[in-house]
């Protein structure tokens, strides 16, 4: 039972943590119909920039809020070099220039921090265990990560559905050239839109780094998950982004935890290891077939 | 005599017609070039039978993705069901290419149809997407494949037996090899022409262009590109078939979704909907992932040199310095693939002329 629950909370976690990677690409989608390949690689910059400035200045949480205006920086940079010129374009043509993003960010992070990982140490009152029930320990930092990823999905429940910017971005997603006409300045809006699923990334990026290692490339697998997740949510929808955002960390993580325990009643050791993250894997992306064989542009998506 | 000599006529004939004799004859002039020093000629051999094979993978991809519009995200995964098959069969002893080629083309149609009876339902970007998740899926199922060296990969050992009809084990095997992988890529490069200039092209083309005035016509648009699609994946495992011939090797890294993204990156830039464009962008594509260090090692030799004679020695500073920038080529090939989908639309291909077919 003890198992379960914290299984049950990693699932909510990873979920949290894939829903700030899908929503900015969410956003970006709905509202510009961009298709960004080079998100993953913001993930990866929000993590490496956190590691710099929390080795530079000697405090996570420091070098984490250091490092998100950095991120908003590097977004903001990005949309107006090349991603701007792109809207205009049909979607191969996306995929195609945001391939080569990723190609230059990963050598660029590479020339920059070299080609090994980093890990981002904890400070003590982050790293030990607290006991949510008396017999329930839980790690305190993947706490911390479901209290500031529940808190950051709040207000962003809050931006876009009550404040007049939110409002934009809505209308945006429904007909830009409307906007437009109303007098709204759409360049800046999406480069708005576009800085703020930059923040979101980096936010989502450093928040499991300490988690994962800093790697290069570490965004470039959690990306093709990030946009499984948007078109099983239906692109352009925060609330199916964060509906698929669950389902999907659930699904992967106790398929992890639990498969493995199934598959060695008829399987060897060594191939139940083998096959159940496969499987967990496998289970994700025929959730996605099966959702867009049933509903061909997702679970709320309206258009297509 | 006048249709052997159209394609003479224009730059764009001409320049396709050179660049298939220079492939035809690389195992003649390879070893010229080995004796001048430029290039060893088994290097030579292994890297050009590389780019002829993906040449093929990207030619079956331009068939849907070029004449067809669909924008498949997961092609990579046919050329995985072909390495497999045959590693697979040669595992267990079934070394016959007779029976191996076959099975790797018939099990990837049958993939490809199923993929397609499933996928084709979706639109735009959906598409995409969904393409993406059946190759992860299949990609997943192989690293999953304890048996097989799930994700290490399965060292095959041996090529493929053609009854001692075609030498590609004996002592010529890189020449012999090549010229196998370059034939089929002419049969295969015929065979689009045949297909994108028979009724069922013209059909194909026009699903791409207005696919609800094609129904409109009476054309049952959905069989014909999923027929399109099927042949696609078909000539896409045959060419899985020979890379794993090729490396030897098999493992789940060969339909890795950025395996995908490469084809795509083929066909583009070597111009989508013309019948040499994935060729072009074959060549194009992996030489400058060969040679593309050596090439900005060199540019940075010349401006390292340019700025000691301008400025001295003290302020161009080490010469290693500069040279370790090369390492970072990806930074350049990123840069080019951008540059060209801003400002070059019609590819390599475009730049010699335009295509009479659009």
């Amino acid at each position: 039972m003890t198992l379960l629950i914290e299984q049950l909370l990693n699932g909510i976690q990873l979920g949290l943590l894939m829903f700030l990677l899908a929503a900015g690409l969410t956003l970006v989608f709905g509202i510009m119909d961009l298709v960004n390949l080079a998100h993953g690689s913001l993930y990866m910059f929000g993590a490496y920039f956190c590691a710099s400035f929390s080795a530079w200045t000697g405090s996570f949480v420091v070098g984490a809020l250091l490092a998100l205006p950095a991120a908003l920086l590097l977004g903001v940079l990005v949309e107006v070099v090349v991603v701007r010129k792109l809207y205009r374009r049909d979607h191969l043509d996306h995929v195609l220039a945001t391939f080569g993003l990723i190609l230059i960010a990963n050598d660029l992070v590479r020339l920059v921090w070299g080609p090994d990982g980093r890990r981002i140490p904890l400070p003590a009152w982050l790293s030990q265990p607290i006991r949510l029930t008396p017999d329930l320990p839980y790690p305190a930092y993947r706490f911390a990560v479901i209290l500031v990823g529940a808190a950051v999905a709040l207000l962003l429940y809050w931006l876009v559905g009550r404040t007049r910017t939110g409002m934009w971005i809505r209308a945006g997603a429904s007909n830009r050239t409307m906007i437009g006409a109303l007098g709204v300045n759409v360049e800046a809006l999406f480069t708005l839109v576009f800085g703020l699923g930059a923040v979101l990334a980096a936010l989502a990026g450093l928040m499991a780094a300490p988690i994962v290692t800093v790697s290069i490339g570490m965004g470039d697998n959690i990306l093709i998950l990030a946009f499984v997740i948007i078109v099983i949510g239906g692109i352009g929808s925060i609330k199916g982004a964060f509906i698929a955002a669950m389902v999907v960390g659930m699904i992967d993580t106790v398929g992890r935890a639990f498969l493995p325990d199934l598959l060695k009643s008829f399987l060897s050791v060594a191939a139940a290891n083998t096959a159940a993250p496969a499987i967990s894997s496998m289970m994700i992306y025929l959730l996605m077939a099966g959702v867009l064989v049933w509903r061909p542009t997702g679970l709320f998506g309206a258009r297509s | 005599m006048t249709g052997m000599t159209a394609p003479l006529r224009t730059w764009r004939g001409r320049v396709a017609v050179g660049l298939l004799v220079m492939l035809a004859l690389l195992p003649w002039y390879s070893p010229w070039l080995d004796a001048a020093g430029i290039i060893s000629q088994r290097f030579a051999l292994t890297v050009m039978t590389r780019v002829v094979i993906l040449a093929i993978a990207a030619s079956s991809l331009n068939l849907i993705l070029g004449y067809g519009g669909m924008v498949s995200f997961g092609h990579a995964v046919y050329i995985g069901i072909g390495g497999y098959t045959v590693g697979i069969l040669t595992y267990h002893g079934i070394g016959s290419g007779f029976v191996q080629f076959p099975l790797a083309i018939l099990l990837s149609a049958l993939l490809a149809l199923a993929i397609g009876a499933l996928s084709l339902r979706t639109r735009g970007v959906y598409f995409i997407m969904i393409t993406l998740a059946f190759a992860q899926l299949l990609y997943y199922v192989a690293v999953g494949l304890e048996a097989y060296g799930a994700d290490d990969g399965l060292t095959i050992g041996r090529r493929s037996d053609f009854a001692g009809l075609i030498p590609i084990r004996g002592p010529n095997k890189f020449v012999a090899f090549y010229l196998l992988s370059f034939v089929v890529l002419l049969l295969v490069l015929g065979l689009v022409h045949r297909l994108v200039n028979s009724r069922f092209g013209m059909a194909l083309r026009g699903t791409k262009s207005n696919d609800a005035r094609m129904q409109a016509l009476g054309f049952p648009t959905f069989r014909y590109r999923i027929v399109a699609f099927a042949i696609a994946g078909a000539l896409c495992g045959l060419a899985g078939a020979l890379l794993a011939n090729h490396t030897e090797f098999i493992s789940p890294a060969m339909m890795h979704w950025t395996r995908s993204g490469d084809l795509i990156v083929m066909v583009v830039l070597g111009g989508m909907g013309s019948l040499l464009g994935p060729v072009y962008g074959a060549v194009a594509f992996l030489l400058l992932e060969e040679f593309l260090p050596a090439a900005l090692a060199m540019v940075l030799t010349w401006l390292h040199a340019g700025l000691t004679a301008v400025l001295g020695a003290a302020a161009a500073g080490d010469l290693d310095a500069w040279l370790k920038m090369a390492e970072y080529w990806q930074i350049a090939l990123g840069t080019i693939l951008i540059l060209v989908v801003l400002y070059a639309r019609g590819g390599i291909d475009g730049l010699f002329g335009r295509s009479r077919h659009g």
